[in-house]
């Protein structure tokens, strides 16, 4: 298979403009004939099924929690970025473009990217009409801070709650459309498969997750925006529900799946400290800002923070990373946390932590600065943890957060299956090897209001004349059929071990093998550990209650199944991409001091991996970066 | 830790429920409820009895999903948290612990300690948003909005919409939850245009949606993980008897 | 009507019998006069408050406030009952709000059987009883009061209703004003503080007038 990535020629600013005046259009009249499926109503999935409905699409939109606001994105808080240039410090599109696709380190499409700049000055404007509470200055225009990563100030925010108001602001849109009977909205409901029909992507297979009845639901186009799969590290900072099973069925039915193994290790997130641990909780990169992050010079040291005087400390990431400081990017802090860790300087009962410090900033600012700009996370902290951070430092450790792989799409957001698109996190698209701070919500928010609704259009301007697509057919009775069987499948085996042990173990595997540094004899290892337990997974798994009613045993273990299935492919692409890149870090390929070596010559490509079947090697196919406008170079935040 | 735990267990719309005894033990002190529950629920599925259902996600308290009753108050009886945030080492060791579902008409349980909150949702979607195209919004400095305007509106945006406010209060109402959305768009100058629509259409759905008229008890902020003042209800009022007073129907 | 319109009429009415009340409680003032000028002043107004044509017509708002008070309470109490047919195991409302704010129904109740008894006692006596003449040649209420507050369970009743309406205004005060929509960061305080006042105030005010009779002419 050939990757045809559908970049638009002409000049690199102008790419997107072009394309779009070259999208076929859809009379208000037709659109109303055609039906569209939402798989996920979080910030891109509730843009989408809004945006597409105010066009007169009829929409369906799905999501598994009980209401559309809970979708994740409510939990970023740091901010959203936007080239706005508002803080007359020299910030433009290009500049969030370059610091994007750098971020990225060289492993995501200039047009894309630069698209996603370019249209983060329309978000902001879009939230704010939405009446998203953003912060302001006393002359009430647009407050900004800086976020990691970056030199300027370019990060709209709203306290810590950024990604909840910017949900709520979608969730509203989307609800009008509701109202007006463009969007028909059903929570509680899981995609189990994807429905082709021609080859065309047609309709998703769902569970009643209420009543455990198997829906089908059919439409000309389907689009996934279910999220990231960080939780296949069980712990994460993702809600529990997260999974990936829709791009995992959506793989498995013919969609490549693109640099599975690029997963974000978010820096700053309160340290696991117990076995019973559901999770692990984000403190908002943009405490960065004016918290300094150290760890003792002397190794074990068990005084406490306040007791080590500042010769004594090691503010590791000002010593190596002098102009960046505590703003390094988030995969170089994190790996300098691990090191600093693995070196015998972590603090807390772990030994798996690094202080972050805002007594400088206190002392500098005043309590009610510091009270003002982090206080709700300041409460978060000392909720969980039970210390209070005005007093004593807080203690982090890295945490898996975000997943820049995802199904491969087109410029036009479709994946490889025609009709299926794949928008938000889901997708591959613009974070390359690394997402920068405050970019996801960014890149939901523009796939879903922006770009799919115009790039949809122009694929489903073939299926005007289609007529409604029928649920009783073929390909949707074998698909419910399969998805039936293997839920029967699940319960039948009633085993020995908890689908929640098993996905514990799947995440230490993964953790240790395959997080923040890798390398071939752990990944190897890692490969045939993830196989054998995929292998008594099937053997003695128990999952009690039945298929009918709600049964979040059977949800988890059904996550689960594909979980084992996509860890393996993520073991397979970090083994497969032989060099250091952003977040893939692989030990063998580092430079004398330490930091990340690409591989430009061999590995300057997206890794696209096709389904053979749950026993064959996946295919692999390379879409070459190819860097017009722009000259990789090395990373450097020194 | 050991607790002693008695749970409504219902095993689906239409039948009846009960509670029901459990013993968990060994809970550390800095395990969540969420986390005590997920501990039962490993010994439930040891003995091969269904797990029990209850309804959560981020496990950070900002999605709003999770929420129960834990010995008679919403969300346990710490101020300003969701049940996730709630950490077992604020009960003492051997304490017996109820655990409910909310309890509303307007929230019928779906399974165990779920229930359905869809009226909320439908509450908002009579009004509860600007209406503005995608793609039609003015650039986003053309109106200022003083800075305290927006931190107020924040405050009543704060709304994760968890229910507690209707599990807690004595006629089940939803004023508090109706009046945050409200207040939150009405301080707004970009919410203010369709303020006087909103008001009227939001009451009319929360009264359909069968919710209890509000006593100003406010049981419902004192116990809203976010805080949410009442404030907000009497400027839901305002904005309600303005509507009423200016509207031609 | 939706339960916000009926609360806006309950605290419409409510606070016209809040005004009801400062001018009766005013009016009743010259019991703590020294004798004889309480008996006199008491029973000139008294008469004055009969005679009055545009009393009669406050006195006929007053008894459709009540009404209308009570009738709507009634009506929101169904729906607010049947809003939660399901109710908690284990409920511990106490830690979230005051018992009266729950108990509005209940203070209600009380007032308004102590209202009955009240109208008995003295209204219809005044109209239809056999009363005395002062000394201006006035029906004698002032002796009706005198004579009743002699009984110290009768005095002590009324001073137990009268606890009753100081909670059931501490509550009807604040929450009238919040549904009416009053609100200030600011000034929000002061309103709450003279509803407590105004509360306490009147209640005292009320229990005072029985104690002193009962006490000092007896």
């Amino acid at each position: 298979m050939s990757l045809d990535a559908k970049i638009p020629d002409g000049p690199l600013a102008e790419k997107w403009s072009r394309h779009q005046a070259g999208l076929r259009l859809i009379s208000p009249a037709n659109k109303a004939k055609i039906d569209v499926l939402v798989v996920g109503a979080g910030l891109a999935g509730a843009s989408a099924a809004a945006s597409l409905a105010e066009l007169g699409y009829n929409v369906t939109c799905l999501c598994f929690q009980d209401s559309a606001r809970r979708a994740h994105s409510v939990a970023a808080q740091g901010g959203i970025n936007a080239a706005k240039g508002y803080q007359n410090d020299g910030d433009n599109v290009w500049r969030l473009f370059v610091d994007t696709l750098r971020g990225g380190d060289y492993r995501s499409r200039e047009a894309n990217v630069y698209r996603l700049a370019e249209l983060s000055l329309r978000v902001i404007d879009q939230a704010v009409a939405q009446g998203v509470p953003f912060a302001r200055e006393y002359g009430g225009l647009l407050a900004n801070r800086s976020f990691g990563g970056v030199q300027v100030e370019r990060t709209f925010y709203a306290r810590g709650q950024t990604g909840q108001q910017l949900l709520m602001g979608a969730y509203g849109a989307l609800l009008r459309q509701v109202e007006r009977g463009k969007v028909r909205m059903l929570p509680r409901r899981e995609m189990l498969d994807l429905v082709l029909v021609d080859g065309r992507a047609r309709g998703v297979i769902a569970r009643d997750l209420q009543t455990g009845r198997l829906e089908r639901h059919a439409g000309h186009a389907v689009v996934l925006a279910t999220g990231g799969y960080g939780t296949i590290y069980y712990l994460s900072t993702l809600a529990m529900g997260c999974n990936a099973s829709a791009v995992w069925k959506a793989h498995v039915r013919g969609a490549l799946f693109a640099n599975p193994s690029f997963t974000q290790i978010h820096p700053t997130c309160i340290p696991a400290t117990l076995e019973t641990q559901s999770k692990l909780t984000l403190m908002s990169e943009s405490l960065r800002n004016d918290g300094r992050i150290w760890a003792p010079r002397k190794s074990r040291d068990e005084r406490r923070p306040e007791d080590i005087p500042d010769d004594e400390r090691d503010y590791y990431l000002e010593r190596k990373y002098p102009s960046y400081g505590n703003l390094a990017p988030r995969d170089i802090a994190s790996r300098a946390a691990k090191e600093i860790c693995d070196a015998g300087h972590g603090v807390g009962p772990t030994g798996r932590g690094v202080y972050l410090d805002f007594a400088d900033a206190i002392a500098r600012q005043g309590q009610t600065v510091i009270r003002e700009r982090y206080g709700n996370l300041f409460d978060l902290y000392e909720k969980i943890t039970g210390t209070n951070p005005y007093e004593t430092p807080m203690r982090i450790y890295p945490a898996a957060h975000f997943t820049m792989g995802g199904l491969w799409v087109d410029y036009d957001l479709m994946t490889t299956v025609p009709g299926l698109f794949a928008i938000g996190e889901c997708n591959f698209a613009d974070h390359g090897a690394n997402r920068l701070g405050a970019n996801s919500l960014l890149q939901a928010c523009v796939d879903g209001y922006f770009i799919l609704p115009h790039t949809i259009t122009d694929y489903l301007a073939d299926d005007i004349r289609t007529g409604p697509v029928p649920a009783e057919q073929p390909p949707f009775e074998t698909a419910e059929r399969e998805v039936r069987e293997r839920i029967d499948r699940l319960l039948a085996i009633r085993g020995t071990t908890s689908p929640r042990r098993f996905h514990r173990d799947l995440g230490i595997t993964l953790w240790n093998h395959c997080g923040m540094m890798r390398n071939h004899a752990d990944l190897e290892r890692a490969l045939a550990d993830v196989r054998a337990l995929r292998e008594r997974f099937w053997r003695d798994v128990h999952v009690t209650g039945s298929a009918d009613g709600m049964n979040p045993e059977l949800e988890k273990a059904g996550r689960l199944a594909d979980f084992l299935e996509l860890g393996e492919l993520i073991v397979r692409d970090a083994i497969a991409r032989n060099e250091s890149c952003g977040a893939h870090f692989r030990e063998e390929h580092q430079t004398d001091d330490g930091e990340a070596r690409r591989d430009d010559t061999e590995f300057m490509h997206v890794a696209a991996w096709g389904h053979a079947g749950p026993d064959a090697a996946p295919q692999l196919h390379k879409e070459p970066l190819v860097f017009e406008s722009t000259t990789p170079t090395v990373r450097s935040y020194k | 830790m050991r607790f002693h735990l008695k749970i409504w267990r219902q095993a689906g719309p239409d039948v009846a429920g009960r509670m029901v005894d459990y013993d968990v033990e060994n809970v550390p002190g800095e395990a969540s409820f969420l986390e005590m529950l997920d501990v039962l629920n490993e010994t439930l599925v040891a003995r091969d009895e269904p797990a029990i259902a209850f309804d959560h996600d981020c496990r950070e308290g900002i999605c709003g999903t999770c929420g129960v009753m834990i010995n008679g108050r919403a969300h346990g009886s710490l101020r300003g948290v969701t049940t996730c945030q709630l950490h077992m080492r604020s009960f003492a060791d051997g304490d017996t612990i109820w655990i409910e579902p909310w309890r509303a008409d307007a929230f019928p349980v779906v399974c165990d300690l779920v229930v359905d909150r869809s009226a909320l949702d439908r509450i908002v979607q009579a009004g509860g948003y600007t209406s503005v195209h995608t793609g039609t919004a003015p650039e986003a400095n053309s109106i200022p909005v003083p800075r305290h305007a927006a931190e107020r509106a924040f405050d009543a945006a704060a709304c994760i919409g968890c229910g507690a406010c209707v599990a807690t209060c004595k006629n089940a109402s939803a004023m508090l939850f109706v009046a945050a959305k409200v207040s939150h768009l009405a301080l707004l100058p970009q919410g203010r245009v369709e303020a006087r629509d909103r008001v009227r259409t939001m009451i009319a759905r929360m009264e359909q949606e069968g919710f209890g008229g509000c006593s100003n008890t406010a049981a419902c902020s004192a116990e809203c993980p976010r805080d949410i003042s009442m404030e907000h209800i009497a400027r839901l009022n305002w904005e309600s008897i303005k509507a009423r007073i200016t509207s031609g129907s | 009507m939706d339960t916000i319109a009926q609360k806006i009429l309950m605290a419409l009415t409510g606070l016209f019998l809040c005004l009801f009340l400062v001018v009766h409680l005013v009016g009743n003032l010259p019991l703590l006069m020294p004798l004889p000028a309480a008996q006199l002043r008491f029973n000139a107004y008294s008469e004055a408050l009969s005679h009055n044509p545009l009393i009669r017509l406050a006195s006929l708002v007053t008894l459709a406030s009540v009404l209308v008070h009570t009738l709507v309470s009634l009506v929101l109490t169904r729906r607010n009952r049947s809003a939660r047919s399901v109710r908690y195991a284990v409920a511990r409302p106490a830690e979230t709000s005051p018992w009266y704010a729950r108990r509005m129904g209940l203070l209600g109740t009380i007032l308004l059987l102590f209202l009955l008894v009240h109208m008995r006692t003295f209204w219809w006596e005044y109209k239809f009883g056999e009363v005395g003449v002062d000394a201006a040649g006035r029906r004698d209420l002032y002796g009706v009061v005198v004579a009743a507050f002699q009984a110290e369970w009768y005095t002590a009743l009324y001073v137990l209703c009268m606890g009753a309406l100081g909670y059931h205004l501490l509550h009807g005060v604040a929450s009238a004003s919040r549904t009416l929509g009053l609100h200030h960061r600011r000034y929000g305080r002061w309103l709450e503080g003279l509803g407590i006042t105004f509360a306490v105030g009147v209640s005292a005010g009320f229990a005072v007038l029985p104690v002193f009779v009962y006490i000092m002419r007896g």
